[in-house]
């Protein structure tokens, strides 16, 4: 990549790639970030959470809410069989309904992309994958970077990679943006083209909102292509505040720079009723712009099916039930 | 069915209370409780060192969440209690005059007593820090507010005599406590803990999460010193540490309680004239504070 | 679906809630507001009752411009009956013991809770301002007041104003329209709690949650006398102020009106607390937490219409952020929902009267003559009501008519500064005093900020907020005495020695 396509806008980074020249220099600029105030965006993101969203709109932001899942499977007892099962109901969510929509993408450990990838051929659904020793990220960037190469090798669309919350918090962040510079080249395909980039911060480890929006703007002047809260893996994964908070950056950074970032809240998100509120929030912070899967993602696994019962009783007007939905 | 047929009534099983569940004794054992005519009443759980120890954990457990909530939510849920508490005044009534030998009357009164009581630590809740804190004028270019704060666990030796002592006692001691933040661990009246354990069952019904409140049926020379001397409890309120010597007189207790140098209430001088309808004041209420004082300066 | 179209320019704009995702409408049911009855009397000692006169008002919904119901103008005639029923229930109210008080006031605080719904939709119906506020901000502080003053009726031998603070007698009372429901709660609250009766007016244009009262006190078994209301417009409220056997007057309105009423009771024994107009000061320092800042600023000025007194109507922003947040403060005004207060997701409802529309009208008027530069954003207003889209004013300085009067309406004025001092010295230069607000992540200068600001409420990166537990009131102009708190106990006692 030539330094003027790095520094053109639109282009990955939004060409503030001068702020991490060195170690001060992004420090400053990091902490030059205005600051949050946590009452007041709890505030927000409560008040935004109490958005009544009835009958169409209700319809509309169902349909919109399954076409941005990354329907995921992150265990240890990942098998072949389970992945494909996992395509297949994000093939084809409700069988009882065929107009209800695909899911986004099917997000799986590396070792599970060629068995995704080869059941969901033919179709619009993404293959993501976590890498760089996810969830902990604790490892070296050698294991790093291969385990990134051998998902995108393995035909990854998406990789979701962490970033080191040691090193961000002990302030090393110069360490952390080249750790993501670096998986970035790694998501490189021979062809020239690259697999999608979404960076997770583990927002319940930053703690802080200061953290999360500092966290937030290192990672898209390094390229990220999403930013993500959470692995779902700790104990505090997404919230509407600290969404709401990555929404901000997103917004400011595109008015600042004109590339647009997209947004994933991950984990914890299990009801329909969580997903309307997200979806309020996007609507209300940032527009029709990132109303699509291009830009918005829920990271979720058991959301699916409550919006499945939802989109049921829509259509039947009778409360659904967890039998008439399909389980994989 | 004919009309004069009679009818076997149903008895409670009495249970302590910890956690917001309730357990039997881990000791497996009961013992007798009596009325003050030496009739039979009911069998009391003979709470343990171990069942003690339990309700210390479940209290500190809920320490955050108790302290953490609003004190406009704190004076609801001590309201709510009074509603509760109202709402079986009969069953209480019953159980206080078999307690200390009254008649229904006197007993009715106490009762009511005991629920207005209630209603008065609710009202203290968001006032507390209106008289106990406050903006101190340092000499200097700060801003210096002091707001106290609850002490954390209090263990209880609840009231076992004076006029009222089963059931207003008890909460003359427990309310003030938890009024202000703390949770609490409750060593019951020892020859009366049925008011006590009744009143579990009201406060499990009140929305008072778990573990703010435990109650310890036993004996009370097992139970206070286990409270005394446990190194996770703050604050010790002796009101009915009544034995003269031996391991639960109130003079060893506190001696026990200054090694993690708890905060201490004794007993009143005479526990026995001690007249639980007569007006509380502040005193226990500001017992179990602690005072914290925050600088911070004022410049552009 | 085409997922490989990222790399399409997106255009740099502010973002709005358009096209896609609109929300469908969802309204409250007006019927939640249980039977409005088609005409109202007085409520006095503990019964409705006819006027003496025949003088009628209407109340309208401000949103439809339907006539709600009719109710009395009250005559001195009727006045002088509430203060009579007023004055009976004062001995064996005031006698009470404060525990059994307290619990009356309890019972209330519970009934209002248990009602809450009806009282919001009531109080949206005939106020104009969101569904979505009275039920999460009016109707809860509500009954957080009763439920804080029920706990002072028997501690009030603890509140610091010596050993025997006694009852003053009947209280006079006379709220505004703002917040109906919450202004008889800030009276009635601490009046009944002391062991005061009292005699209160609402506003002629939203007398119905007053009315709706009334049945609680009837629900809670309220002695008859001790809560009085009477219906009518300012006429009903000299006569009440005036009235010989009140002890107490408390007014909430306009600085004009608390400055006749002052007038009025000079020479008499009566004790006054008055909260009156504002024009509070919002200061936006460039180390602010600027989204925080933005909510702030539309909260503070936005909410409830703009009719607020404590509003903070004039912005002071830091010159050096002045683009930026302006920006975003523009952005995020575009997302304001105005329309049917019974939508739940309407932000801003209808202002309250033709005649307040007028007062609004007219000072923004004045405001582009003077030569400030008017925005508002683009959004549709319904047919009928009375309806004002949020508006801003930059350009403003000091001299400006919309920078020194109350305008008690959705309309902000933005004024900059470049110091501290200059912020302070702008902020106070006004003869009101009620409320300010400081934005800034550094604490040291909120304290400093704050302790030279003249006003009875410093919001330090926050605004508009109301607790039970906090005192409220102004200085200068703004008027005096406190309403909620410890403090606002003291004007309803008695604390002189007594005479023995």
């Amino acid at each position: 990549m030539s330094t003027l396509a790095a520094n053109a806008p639109g282009a990955p980074g939004g060409g503030l790639a001068d702020v991490a020249a060195s170690e001060a220099t992004l420090r400053r600029f990091l902490h030059g970030l205005p600051g949050v105030d946590q009452v007041g965006l709890e505030a927000r993101a409560a008040t935004l959470g109490t958005r009544s969203i009835k009958t169409t709109a209700k319809a509309f932001a169902i349909d919109l809410a399954i076409s941005m899942i990354d329907l995921t499977t992150l265990e240890g007892a990942d098998t072949v069989g389970k992945v494909r099962s996992l395509c297949a109901k994000g093939l084809n969510p409700d069988p009882t309904d065929r107009t209800a929509p695909q899911v986004a993408a099917i997000c799986v450990y590396p070792d599970m992309v060629e068995t995704a990838k080869t059941a969901l051929r033919g179709s619009d659904i993404q293959v993501a994958s976590v890498a760089t020793a996810f969830p902990s990220g604790r490892a070296g960037m050698p294991v790093k970077l291969a385990d990134t190469a051998e998902a995108v090798a393995a035909g990854a669309d998406e990789i979701d990679m962490v970033i080191d919350r040691g090193a961000f918090l002990s302030g090393r962040y110069l360490e952390v943006f080249e750790e993501i510079r670096a998986v970035k080249e790694a998501c490189r395909r021979p062809d020239g083209s690259s697999a999608h980039l979404k960076v997770i911060f583990e927002t319940g480890e930053l703690q802080t909102y200061d953290n999360v929006r500092r966290a937030s703007w290192l990672a898209m002047i390094a390229g990220a292509d999403f930013i993500k809260t959470s692995t779902g893996k700790v104990a505090v994964n997404a919230t509407p505040p600290v969404t709401l908070l990555m929404l901000e950056a997103v917004r400011d950074f595109r008015a600042a720079t004109g590339t647009q970032v997209g947004v994933k809240p991950a984990g914890g998100i299990r009801t329909t009723k969580d997903a309307m509120k997200y979806l309020v929030m996007v609507n209300e912070t940032l527009g029709d712009d990132w109303l699509s899967p291009h830009w918005f993602r829920f990271g979720a696994s058991s959301l699916l099916n409550d919006l499945l019962m939802q989109r049921q009783k829509l259509r039947t007007g009778r409360y659904s039930g967890p039998d008439y939905v399909t389980v994989d | 069915m004919s009309e004069t047929a009679m009818r076997i009534e149903v008895f409670k099983t009495y249970k302590l209370y910890v956690g917001g569940k309730f357990p039997r004794s881990e000791s497996g054992r009961v013992y007798e409780v009596t009325d003050t005519k030496d009739q039979w009443l009911a069998n009391a759980p003979l709470g343990t060192r171990k069942d003690t120890r339990d309700a210390v954990l479940a209290a500190r457990a809920a320490v955050k969440g108790w302290s953490g909530t609003t004190a406009y939510n704190r004076g609801q849920v001590l309201y709510r209690v009074a509603e509760m508490l109202q709402g079986r005044r009969e069953q209480f009534t019953a159980e206080v005059a078999a307690a200390e030998g009254l008649g229904a009357k006197k007993a009715a009164a106490l009762v009511d007593a005991a629920i207005d009581r209630w209603v008065w630590y609710a009202g203290w809740t968001d006032k507390v820090a209106q008289i106990a804190g406050g903006a101190n004028p340092v000499a200097g270019p700060f801003f210096n507010l002091s707001t106290p704060e609850p002490t954390g666990v209090v263990g209880v030796v609840a009231p076992r005599t004076g006029h009222g002592f089963s059931l207003l006692g008890l909460v003359s001691v427990v309310a003030p406590a938890i009024a202000t933040g703390n949770t609490v661990v409750v060593a019951a009246a020892e020859q009366a803990p049925l008011p006590a354990l009744s009143l579990g069952e009201v406060l499990a019904t009140s929305d008072v999460p778990g573990g703010v409140v435990n109650l310890i049926s036993g004996r009370t020379a097992d139970i206070a010193p286990t409270l005394a001397s446990h190194q996770d409890v703050n604050a010790l309120d002796l009101a009915g540490a009544i034995d003269l010597e031996g391991p639960g007189a109130a003079a060893a207790l506190e001696a026990s309680a200054a090694d993690t140098l708890k905060r201490v209430v004794r007993p009143a001088a005479d526990p026995s004239a001690v007249d639980w309808t007569a007006s509380p004041g502040t005193g226990r209420l500001l017992s179990f504070l602690e005072t914290k004082t925050v600088w911070h300066p004022m410049g552009i | 679906m085409a997922k490989t179209d990222k790399k399409t320019a997106q255009p740099v704009q502010p973002a709005k809630p358009s096209g896609l995702f609109e929300y469908a409408p969802a309204p409250e049911s007006p019927a939640a507001a249980g039977e409005i009855a088609t005409s109202y009397g007085h409520f006095i000692g503990g019964r409705f009752v006819d006027s003496s006169g025949s003088e009628a008002l209407k109340t309208v919904n401000p949103a439809t411009e339907q006539v709600l119901a009719e109710f009395a103008q009250g005559t001195e005639e009727d006045v002088d009956r509430a203060v009579a029923a007023a004055r009976k229930a004062f001995a064996g109210w005031s006698s009470l013991p404060g525990s059994e008080r307290a619990k009356y006031l309890f019972r209330i605080a519970r009934i209002v809770q248990e009602r809450s719904r009806e009282l919001a939709v009531l109080e949206s119906i005939d106020n104009g301002k969101p569904i979505r506020e009275t039920r999460d901000v009016d109707l809860p502080l509500v009954a957080a007041h009763f439920f804080y003053y029920a706990g002072w009726a028997d501690k009030l031998d603890f509140a610091g104003f010596g050993p025997n603070p006694r009852p003053l007698g009947v209280a006079a009372q006379v709220i505004p329209w703002n917040f109906p429901l919450l202004m008889l709660a800030w009276k009635v609250a601490p009046a009944l709690a002391t062991g005061n009766t009292v005699v209160l007016k609402p506003a002629e244009t939203t007398p119905l949650t007053a009315l709706r009262f009334a049945e609680i006190c009837r629900q809670a078994g309220l002695p008859d006398g001790v809560v009085n209301i009477v219906t009518g417009d300012g006429r009903t409220g000299a006569a009440l102020t005036a009235h010989p056997d009140v002890n107490k007057v408390a007014f909430t309105g306009s600085t004009p009106v608390g400055r006749a009423i002052a007038k009025q009771i000079a020479g008499t024994r009566k004790k006054l607390s008055l909260e009156l107009g504002g024009k509070a000061a919002n200061i936006v320092f460039d180390d602010a937490p600027l989204d925080q800042a933005v909510e702030g600023i539309v909260n503070g000025i936005f909410f409830n219409q703009g009719h607020v007194c404590c509003a903070g109507s004039r912005l002071l922003v830091q010159e050096s952020i002045q683009d930026e947040l302006l920006d975003a403060l523009k952005r995020r005004m575009g997302t304001l929902r105005v329309g049917d207060p019974l939508d739940k997701n309407t932000d801003i409802g209808a202002i309250n009267s033709a005649a307040q529309l007028a007062r609004i009208t007219e000072l923004a008027a004045a405001g582009e003559q003077e030569g400030a530069e008017r925005w508002a954003p683009e959004c549709e207003l319904p047919g009928a009501g009375y309806w004002f889209r949020p508006t801003l004013f930059t350009g403003v300085s000091q001299a400006h008519r919309i920078a020194r009067e109350e305008i008690f309406g959705p309309v902000l004025s933005v004024l900059t500064f470049r110091t501290p001092a200059e912020a302070v010295e702008k902020a106070n230069n006004t003869p009101f005093g009620l409320s300010a607000g400081i934005w800034t992540e550094k604490g040291s200068r909120i304290l400093w900020m704050a302790n030279r600001l003249r006003a009875g409420v410093v919001w330090a990166n926050t605004f508009n907020k109301f607790d039970p537990t906090s005192p409220f009131g102004g200085y200068k102009e703004s008027g005096y005495g406190r309403e909620g708190g410890r403090h606002g106990l003291e004007p309803y006692l008695n604390v002189e020695a007594l005479d023995v």
